[in-house]
C-alpha cells in the first residue's frame, strides 16, 4: 500500500491533460451519446411505456414515469462512460498504442499514469452526465438547484466505475474479454439497479441483491437530487459508495502495476 | 568525473528466467556505448532497468551517481529514451506529440514550442509538423521518436534498436543525427544487432548473450585481438581443407557451405590453399565486428 501511495504525485494530472486533449480533438463524436441517448430513451419510454405506466410509486408518493427514469439514465450514463473509458480505451492506450511505455520514461511513475487514467475516466463520466443534464433539463425533468449536486457526485460515481474498469483491464488477456464484465456486471447493473422500475416491486431476495449493486446507490442519490428532496437514508448510499470506491481504485492501480511490470 | 552509468553485479529475473545475470559495466560522460547481442540476450532488460522502468532484481545500478531504486524521477528527468516500438500518440499531430511530451517534464508551453521547433528542424521533419502520425513512414516516425526523446535536453540518450526495420536512407540519416549529437557532447547508450551500426557509432561496446557480457572494449581493438586482421572465406570447402586448417592450427569456423579462417596473414593463408582446395570461391577480407559477434554467439538461429 505505502509504495503505491508514495509513488503518487500531482504529475498524474499530466496524463489527465493528455486524455482531455485527445477528447477535445474528437469532441463532436464524443458528445453524440450523452445528447442523443437520453432523448431517444425519454421519447421511447415516455411515449411507449410511459403511456401504459403513467406514474410509479417512489418514496411513499407517485411520480411521472419519465421523471422516474431520467435520473436513472444519468446514473447509467456515468457508469457506461467511466467503465468503457478505463476498459476499452485504456486497453488501447496500454496495449495497442503503448502510450504508457512512453510516458513512464518521463518523470511520471506508473502509479501517476494509472491515477491520471482513473481521474480522466471519472471526468469523462462527469462530462457526459453534465451534457445529458442539459438535454434532460429541456424536458423539465430536473429540479434545480438540488439537481446540481449530481455534478460533483457523478465524479465520485465515475471514479468507482473507473476503478472497477481498471481492475478488469489489468487482468483480461485480450480486448474481446471485456465482454465478460460487460455482460456479467455492467448490463445487470443497468437493468437491475432501479433505472427503469422501482426496486420495491422485486421479491425480497432480488431486492437484497440489487442493494449490493453500486449503481443502485448512485441511482438513488441522483433520483432524489433530480426530484428536489434529499431523504436522510442517502447518507448510507453515499457511505457505501465511498467504502467500495477506495479499495477498488487501489486494487486497480496495483493490478495494473503487476501487469505492466513483470 | 563520475561515470554516467555504473552497474555492479546487475541482474534481472522474471520468475525462474534470468534475463540479466550479474553484469558489470560503466559508461563515461560523452561516449557512445553499445550493447550488442542476439534477441533475448538481455539488452532491453538492461536498458529498462537503466531508465527506471523495471525494478532491479539484484546488484547495484547507479545513473548520474544516483541509485535507480531511490531516485527514479530525478534520473528520468535527465534521460531521453527512444524505445524499440513506435509509441507515438496517433491522436495528435507531429508537433503536438512533442508538446504533450514536454508537459510530462513540466516544461513551460512557450519553452516547449521553441524546443519542439528546434528538434523537428534538427531531425528534418519540421515541414511535416501538422501531419498525423498515420501519415508518417517508418523512418519519419523513428525520427520523431528521437526528437521526442530530446525534448527534455537529456544528459543521456538511450536508443533501443533505433534503426530496426528502417530503409538504408533512413538508417544513414539516423546515424548522421546520432553523430551530430555526439559532437555536441551527449552521452549515448545504444542497443543494436546491426554490426555496421555499432561499428560506425560506438566508442565502446559490450557483446551480451544469455544475460552475460562476453566481451567489452573498443570495436576495432576487439576485432583485432579476438578475431585477427583478416578473414579468409571459402565457399564449398572440401574435407581435406578442413584437415589442413586443423593441422595448421588456424582459428576457423564453418557453417553449412562456408569455411571462415581468422588470421593476421590473409594473403599467406589464401595462397597456401587457393591452388589446392578451393573449388568454388575464396576471398580475403578485413575482419569486422560481425565476425567477432558470430564467433562469440554462434551461428544457430535464436527464438
Amino acid at each position: 500500500m505505502s509504495v503505491i501511495v508514495r509513488n503518487l504525485s500531482l504529475r498524474s494530472l499530466r496524463v489527465w491533460q493528455r486524455n482531455r486533449d485527445v477528447f477535445l480533438v474528437t469532441w463532436k463524436t464524443n458528445l453524440v451519446p450523452p445528447i442523443l441517448e437520453p432523448i431517444l430513451y425519454l421519447v421511447a419510454f415516455g411515449l411507449g411505456i410511459g403511456a401504459l405506466v403513467r406514474e410509479v410509486p417512489y418514496r411513499g408518493g407517485m411520480i411521472g414515469y419519465t421523471a422516474f427514469i431520467a435520473p436513472g439514465l444519468l446514473a447509467t450514463q456515468v457508469m457506461f462512460q467511466s467503465f468503457f473509458e478505463n476498459t476499452f480505451n485504456t486497453f488501447v492506450r496500454m496495449y495497442y498504442q503503448r502510450t504508457f511505455d512512453a510516458i513512464v520514461t518521463t518523470p511520471l511513475s506508473l502509479e501517476d499514469v494509472m491515477a491520471g487514467e482513473l481521474l480522466w475516466g471519472a471526468t469523462k463520466g462527469t462530462i457526459a452526465c453534465c451534457v445529458m443534464m442539459v438535454a434532460i433539463s429541456f424536458f423539465g425533468l430536473l429540479h434545480y438547484p438540488h439537481a446540481l449536486v449530481i455534478v460533483p457526485f457523478s465524479f465520485l460515481a465515475g471514479l468507482f466505475f473507473a476503478g472497477i474498469a481498471l481492475c478488469f483491464t489489468a487482468i483480461v488477456p485480450q480486448i474481446d474479454s471485456f465482454n465478460f464484465p460487460v455482460f456479467l456486471l455492467v448490463m445487470p447493473m443497468f437493468l437491475f439497479s432501479g433505472t427503469f422500475f422501482p426496486l420495491d416491486v422485486l421479491p425480497g431476495w432480488a431486492r437484497l441483491l440489487a442493494e449490493v449493486l453500486p449503481l443502485t446507490h448512485v441511482t438513488r442519490i441522483m433520483r432524489d437530487a433530480s426530484l428536489g428532496s434529499f431523504h436522510p437514508d442517502l447518507l448510507w448510499d453515499l457511505l457505501y459508495l465511498l467504502i467500495v470506491t477506495i479499495p477498488v481504485v487501489y486494487l486497480g492501480i496495483r493490478l495494473m502495476k503487476k501487469r505492466l511490470l513483470p | 568525473m563520475p561515470a554516467v552509468i555504473e552497474a555492479r553485479g546487475l541482474s534481472k529475473r522474471y520468475g525462474t528466467l534470468t534475463a540479466v545475470d550479474g553484469i558489470d559495466f560503466s559508461i563515461q560522460a560523452g561516449e557512445c556505448f553499445g550493447f550488442l547481442g542476439p534477441n533475448g540476450a538481455g539488452k532491453t532488460s538492461t536498458v529498462r532497468m537503466i531508465h527506471c522502468f523495471m525494478p532491479v532484481s539484484g546488484g547495484e545500478l547507479r545513473v548520474f551517481g544516483m541509485d535507480v531504486r531511490e531516485k527514479p524521477r530525478e534520473i528520468k528527468t535527465r534521460i531521453g529514451v527512444c524505445q524499440q516500438e513506435d509509441n507515438l500518440d496517433p491522436d495528435f499531430s507531429v508537433l503536438r506529440n512533442l508538446l504533450v511530451f514536454a508537459r510530462y517534464f513540466g516544461i513551460p508551453a512557450g519553452e516547449a514550442a521553441t524546443r519542439a521547433r528546434e528538434l523537428l528542424e534538427f531531425m528534418g521533419i519540421w515541414e511535416r509538423r501538422n501531419d498525423t502520425i498515420r501519415q508518417l513512414s517508418g523512418g519519419l516516425k523513428r525520427r520523431l521518436v528521437i526528437a521526442r526523446a530530446l525534448i527534455n535536453k537529456p544528459d543521456l540518450l538511450i536508443l533501443d534498436e533505433p534503426t530496426t526495420g528502417l530503409d538504408p536512407q533512413s538508417r544513414h540519416l539516423v546515424w548522421d543525427r546520432v553523430r551530430a549529437l555526439r559532437r555536441q557532447g551527449k552521452t549515448v547508450l545504444l542497443t543494436t544487432h546491426y554490426m555496421d551500426e555499432a561499428q560506425t557509432l560506438c566508442d565502446r561496446l559490450v557483446i551480451m548473450d544469455h544475460g552475460r557480457i562476453l566481451v567489452e572494449g573498443r570495436p576495432a581493438d576487439l576485432v583485432r585481438t579476438r578475431v585477427g586482421k583478416e578473414v579468409v572465406e571459402v565457399w564449398g570447402y572440401p574435407p581435406a581443407l578442413l584437415e589442413q586448417a586443423r593441422q595448421s592450427g588456424w582459428s576457423f569456423e564453418t557453417d553449412t557451405d562456408r569455411l571462415f579462417i581468422y588470421t593476421d596473414e590473409g594473403e599467406a593463408v589464401f595462397s597456401s590453399i587457393a591452388g589446392k582446395h578451393v573449388t568454388e570461391r575464396c576471398t580475403v577480407r578485413t575482419a569486422g565486428l560481425e565476425d567477432l559477434f558470430l564467433k562469440l554467439t554462434g551461428r544457430e538461429l535464436r527464438e
